[in-house]
């Protein structure tokens, strides 16, 4: 409370100060030395302030009534299997271990790493699927705690990519294109909508590795770049430990009071330039540091879960205490969206399985289940649930044959780009549903095929925004996140 | 076709705000700029007015791209854009001095949905004003003209000024010229202190000393700046500055950039490339060398290790890739840092289809894709970890001799360097349809865009004649681009903003005869980037001081005009050499393996999988390897240095010629909190007290070091004030003092009481955050 009153104060010294100099300074710079953000409007699409705090994106009105206000991703990065999690196939253990049929392969593409095999023994799952909620949707027994959910979930068993490697796959999913270069889905997010709050990174990342294959895909910083995009739209990496964010903390032997009489002096002395030079980055600058500032007040505090009850941490489980875990990063993931980051985005490693998958699988199951339906719950009980998307899934699926010799209890799978699960739950999804379907042997969709771009489609229309509109133009020709592709998927909406 | 861009265009303040409008239109446009843009001008011109808004609006449907085109009308061409049209051939789109009976003029102004242009499922509308200009236009009698960019330059007539006394050189009558046409005046001359400032970053990328500063002001002799201009392009520092563009335009790395971002040695050629400009190679040789080195006759082991310019691309190590799909992606690379780099043009939108935009087919594309396409390579590095083909290595004794420009720090007994080479006999290259690499159609031979200039017989139809064609003397885009990216390294912005687009998309030349101007005389006089530099810095115009008033922003926002300086925020490798070098603490070594500076702990750790090799995890170094110049910090692409990024450098994945300048919390974080920046502040107050004796002189010398002048009387209350008040909070808890005088790993003994230390170390750590110091005005 002592806080509040000081930093009060401090805007009242500023608004003194301001009405005793009185030569040059525009409302702007009233604004940014008032500590509210004044970024400029300008052709590289930076936010403008509004009344109710936060920022504007790009986007004057939204094109469609929002469902969501804002996106929690669950990235289940490396690939999870299906077909061991959410795409029954019992077809595939009656026929084990018999070669998949060239009239289902289709000699379509595959990896390097299989594309040499003598025969491709189709591997059904050995973990036993049954039927959950009101859709009956078949879950694996490795998902004990998500399939509780299953009434909240919306399961789209027809996702297909046209990546069969995890570089370009992974950034295909981010950002609408293989190779490196375009902007991250939330930066465009946070290109197109702007900020909820005046004191956090429009869009955040949280990473945590998998114990089911700790040694698995490698993740890359441009996943969460801003690509052309002016760099307050890239996603800044929140990190477990004494600097949440990079440079957050105070150099040793500086506290908040000393850090707040530097940012005054430089205020006035920045300001006296200001008055010199005329030049609006000046003022620009001062409101960077005032909300520089206050990001190291409210990024700790965001991220200090010590006074989340018990029962919280029973919900989100055991690992939830642990800071940099999976659920730990759930845990953070609600109070991210609780204070206003509209895109919060968690990478889980670890499930690139090409061999010993029932045992990988088991681990990264563990580490992810149970938090993931906790966030799912908690964000229901708290009403946040209605405006919130939360999206499950990885960059591709794997296939119904095994890499490698199959044995009683053993076997891996290679990539499969051609039919894979995700989920979607809240944000205006329609609940208790599944979407799209695989033929009896899982490898090719016999039914609504959902392709990424299809994906990002829906998750901006979710938003109220129209991908077609959603354009930066950039090297004189117009980006979007889908491309130039792209189809919302109506009937997943509810 | 005698001079390329009529001078009647001075007269247009709109040229040079319809060139800002062309570049995006992601903005809410200013209320001053939507003003000005609805002003019609007297007399439309094709090129500055008409194009732009058909390229934007009209060429997705009705452009260069043949299998695009609707209603059998393309707007790219004269002969298209007035062919006759419809099933018995009796309309037309346009109709000169007619605009009544044009029906271009009819479908952009109807209020009917069924024929409104462009359709509103376009997403793309007309303002308008931009109707009215182009209705005009007809009825001026609908003149047409090539691409500006795509017609070659020719030696401008200076044009008449009222105040010549202002002007030093050629180049200020063409700036003059224009303010007067828009009843505007030069700005002041900037103060001297400010002008070595601004001169020394942006010649060598560092500060001033005050001694520099000292004996500038002393020196009235009255080439006392040329002095300056000369003594700083002829110091290293220029070559590495210089160089640091130029890794960005070779998307130089050190890592591979895909997956598991394996590392790579290609620092030899980042020392080359020093070199090159350290003795002032001319930018054909620097250029040919690079592209072509392998191909000259009898080629030296130096030309040779130039071509690696062409193997910094990406390359993967994936497990599962089919090696043939990268390989095509790292010949795609090749040919768009070419076109990118050198002619300014957004080639890599032919790959899939004919270019929406600008008179580029498919077919050019995969043409001039064919000329790297010759190297004996793999598209998948294997076995892990191995020096993907093909590469040369580097012996001690040709380190020794004619490589003496490779620092070899480490001493390597051999340095494995990938460079160019050509197989014997050429791959085929096919057109690839929707640019897959899988999807080959026609085949396809070494060629250049017919709309750019052929391909002359007389060239080899390999990469050196690709280098010859790129110097010939009609060649209309080379030295444009060029000489554009040397006004933008001074001016922040290019005399065309768009430095990377001289399409129909990019922005329109502000300044088309002094681009031009520059342009010729740059090739004639041979290609000279040290006397190129060296006029433009002798300008008048360049002289003037960054001061603004808010009338002029109002006017000139972009400050397009030229009424003034630029006030720039410095470029990451900047701030921080800047801190280096004002605390002393910055190595003079030139050249050698990457260094790896301070970085948050566990970055690289973080995020690799089971792979990664050497880059596995961050290995800090020690000793004089954290205070290199920023140009030698280790590059991993896929998790590049943190504190760099946050100040805009680019990721080096593809070709870059251009950065973004923003301001955001996040580089606030970067100078209040990185130990490099703490760590320089608190070195430069133990220089700045055993200099001084006083608290005055101490802050001043700080303050001095850091904006290279001193502290007005106010500035100095202000930071008494402050050193007090710091003083004061490390008396009451010295141990704070310890702590902060702790950070970094550079020992120094300090010669006063710690408390009253750590408070001049805060207050330099103030002063280094000032606006005024990580900028130059």
């Amino acid at each position: 409370m002592e806080k509040i009153i000081k930093d009060r104060s401090y805007l009242l010294n500023r608004r003194n100060f301001l009405a005793k100099s009185s030569v040059g300074i525009g409302t702007a710079a009233l604004s940014s030395l008032l500590g509210m953000n004044m970024f400029n409007s300008s052709k590289n699409g930076i936010l403008t302030p509004t009344n109710g705090g936060g920022t504007k994106g790009i986007i004057e009105n939204l094109h469609f009534a929002p469902k969501a206000k804002r996106v929690i991703y669950l990235f289940q990065s490396g690939g999870p299997s299906q077909l061991d999690l959410f795409d029954y196939k019992p077809l595939l253990n009656e026929r084990r271990g018999e070669d998949l049929p060239e009239s289902i392969r289709k000699g379509q593409r595959l990896t390097g790493m299989t594309s040499g095999q003598a025969n491709f023994p189709l591997a059904g799952s050995v973990f036993p699927f049954q039927q959950y909620g009101q859709s009956g949707a078949w879950i694996s027994d490795l998902l004990p705690y998500t399939s509780k959910i299953a009434d909240e979930m919306c399961i789209i068993k027809s996702m297909h990519t046209e990546a069969i490697n995890h570089d370009p796959a992974i950034t295909f999913f981010q950002t609408g294109s293989q190779q490196p270069g375009r902007p991250s889905m939330g930066a465009w997010m946070s290109y197109g909508l702007g900020s909820s709050n005046d004191n956090l990174p429009s869009f955040t990342v949280l990473l945590s590795r998998g114990t089911g294959r700790p040694a698995g895909q490698p993740l890359y910083s441009r996943l969460w770049g801003n690509g052309f995009l002016h760099s307050l739209h890239q996603g800044v990496q929140f990190r477990s430990g004494k600097d949440p964010v990079l440079y957050l903390k105070d150099p040793a032997g500086i506290d908040r009071a000393s850090r707040r009489r530097m940012l005054d002096k430089l205020a006035s002395l920045n300001h006296k330039q200001l008055e010199e030079f005329g030049d609006p980055e000046i003022s620009s600058r001062i409101a960077q540091y005032e909300m520089a500032y206050r990001m190291q007040t409210s990024v700790p505090e965001v991220m200090n879960v010590d006074n989340e009850p018990d029962h919280i941490y029973k919900m989100y489980g055991p690992d939830s205490t642990q800071p940099g875990t999976y659920a730990a990063n759930c845990l953070l993931a609600r109070r991210l969206a609780e204070n206003g980051v509209n895109f919060i985005q968690l990478y889980h490693m670890g499930w690139d399985s090409h061999d010993n998958l029932p045992t990988q699988i088991k681990g990264q199951a563990m580490d992810t289940d149970q938090a993931s339906a906790a966030l799912v719950m908690d964000l229901k009980q708290r009403g946040m649930l209605d405006d919130t998307l939360v999206i499950w899934g990885g960059e591709f699926g794997r296939t119904n044959y095994s890499q490698g010799a199959l044995t009683a209890n053993n076997y891996g799978r290679d990539h499969h780009p051609r039919s894979f699960s995700i989920w979607m739950a809240g944000g205006g999804v329609k609940p208790g549903i599944v979407y799209g379907e695989t033929d009896e042997f899982g490898y090719n969709i016999v039914e609504n095929p959902v392709h990424v771009h299809d994906f990002q489609a829906t998750t901006l229309r979710l938003l109220g925004v129209d991908h077609e509109k959603l354009i930066y133009k950039y090297q004189g020709r117009r980006y979007r996140l889908t491309d130039v592709h792209g189809k919302v998927v109506n009937d997943i909406i509810a | 076709m005698k001079s390329p861009i009529n001078s009647s265009y001075l007269i247009f303040l709109i040229c040079s705000l319809f060139a800002c409008q062309s570049e995006v239109d992601n903005q809410k446009t200013t209320s001053t700029i939507s003003i000005k843009q609805q002003q019609i001008p007297d007399k439309i011109d094709f090129n500055f007015h008409v194009k732009p808004i058909l390229s934007d609006r009209c060429f997705k449907c009705h452009g260069p791209d043949k299998n695009a085109v609707e209603g059998d009308l393309s707007l790219a061409t004269k002969e298209d854009a007035f062919i006759a049209l419809g099933k018995d051939k009796n309309r037309y789109a346009i109709i000169p001095h007619q605009a009544d009976s044009s029906a271009l003029v009819h479908r952009i102004f109807t209020e009917n949905a069924d024929d409104i242009m462009p359709p509103p499922e376009s997403n793309l509308k007309l303002e308008k004003h931009e109707k009215e200009i182009l209705k005009k236009w007809i009825e001026q009698g609908a003149e047409w003209k090539e691409h500006w960019s795509l017609i070659p330059p020719e030696k401008t007539a200076i044009p008449a000024i009222q105040n010549e006394s202002w002007a030093k050189n050629e180049l200020d009558y063409f700036v003059l010229a224009k303010l007067e046409a828009n009843q505007l005046r030069p700005n002041q001359m900037v103060k001297p202190t400010k002008l070595l400032r601004r001169l020394s970053f942006d010649l060598t990328g560092l500060p001033p000393t005050i001694e520099e500063l000292n004996i500038f002001l002393a020196d009235d002799s009255p080439n006392a700046y040329e002095k300056q201009v000369d003594r700083l392009l002829a110091s290293p520092a220029y070559a590495e500055h210089r160089a640091v563009q130029w890794l960005d335009i070779a998307r130089y790395a050190d890592s591979h950039g895909y997956q598991d971002d394996l590392e790579r040695i290609a620092w030899p050629w980042r020392d080359w490339v020093i070199h090159a400009y350290q003795k002032n190679m001319p930018y054909n040789q620097f250029v040919t060398w690079q592209l072509a080195g392998d191909l000259l006759p009898n080629p030296t082991l130096e030309q040779i290790v130039a071509t690696a310019f062409n193997r910094n691309h990406k390359i993967t190590q994936e497990g599962g890739v089919i090696p043939e799909e990268y390989r095509t992606e790292y010949v795609a690379d090749r040919a768009q840092t070419f076109s990118t780099a050198f002619l300014g043009l957004t080639m890599e939108c032919a790959r899939c289809h004919d270019h929406k935009y600008d008179p580029l087919s498919q077919k050019n594309y995969f043409q001039l894709f064919s000329f790297f396409n010759n190297v004996p390579e793999n598209g998948q590095i294997q076995p892990y970890g191995a020096i993907p083909k093909p590469f040369i290595k580097l012996t001690k004794k040709e380190i020794d001799g004619v490589l003496s420009f490779v620092n070899n720090l480490d001493t390597m007994a051999e340095i494995p360097l990938m460079v160019m080479e050509e197989m014997a006999k050429p791959r085929q290259a096919h057109i690839l349809n929707r640019g897959a690499y899988d999807q080959p159609t026609e085949a396809v031979f070494p060629n250049t865009p017919e709309a750019v200039l052929a391909f002359d017989k007389k060239y080899p139809t390999n990469r050196k004649g690709l280098a010859d064609w790129l110097f010939a003397k009609e060649n209309p885009l080379t030295a444009r681009v060029a000489v554009n990216r040397l006004w933008q390294q001074l001016f922040g912005v290019g005399i065309v903003s768009s430095s990377d687009d001289f399409g129909n998309q990019g922005a329109l030349p502000t300044h088309p005869e002094l681009l031009d101007f520059l342009a010729v005389k740059f090739r004639e006089e041979g290609w000279n980037e040290k006397a190129m530099l060296k006029y433009i810095v002798l300008s008048a115009t360049y002289q003037q001081s960054a001061k603004t008033t808010p009338e002029l922003l109002e006017i000139d926002p972009e400050n397009q005009l030229l009424a003034r300086a630029s006030r720039l925020r410095l470029s990451a490798e900047m701030i921080r050499d800047h801190a280096l070098t004002i605390s002393g603490l910055l190595s003079k070594e030139v050249g050698g393996p990457s260094v790896k500076p301070y970085q948050p702990d566990g970055l690289w750790a973080e995020t690799i999988g089971g792979g990664g090799g050497s880059l596995a995890k961050y290995n800090q170094d020690e000793g004089y390897k954290l205070y290199r110049r920023s140009i030698y910090t280790f590059w991993k692409r896929t998790v590049p240095p943190p504190s760099m990024m946050t100040f805009d450098a680019t990721t080096r994945d593809l070709c870059t010629v251009k950065r973004q300048r923003t301001s955001t919390p996040l580089q606030a974080l970067v100078l209040m909190n990185d130990p490099q920046i703490i760590e320089a502040s608190r070195i430069l107050a133990q220089n700045a007290v055993t200099k001084g004796t006083t608290s005055a002189e101490r802050i001043t010398t700080i303050f001095q070091w850091a904006t290279s002048r001193k502290p007005t009387t106010d500035e100095m209350e202000t930071l008494t004030d402050y050193l007090a008040e710091e003083i004061q909070y490390f008396q009451a808890a010295p141990e704070k003092a310890d702590e902060y005088l702790a950070i970094g790993a550079y020992q120094i003994e300090y010669t006063i009481e710690k408390p009253e230390m750590a408070a001049y170390a805060m207050v330099a750590s103030a002063i280094f955050n000032l606006d005024e110091s990580i900028s130059r005005g």
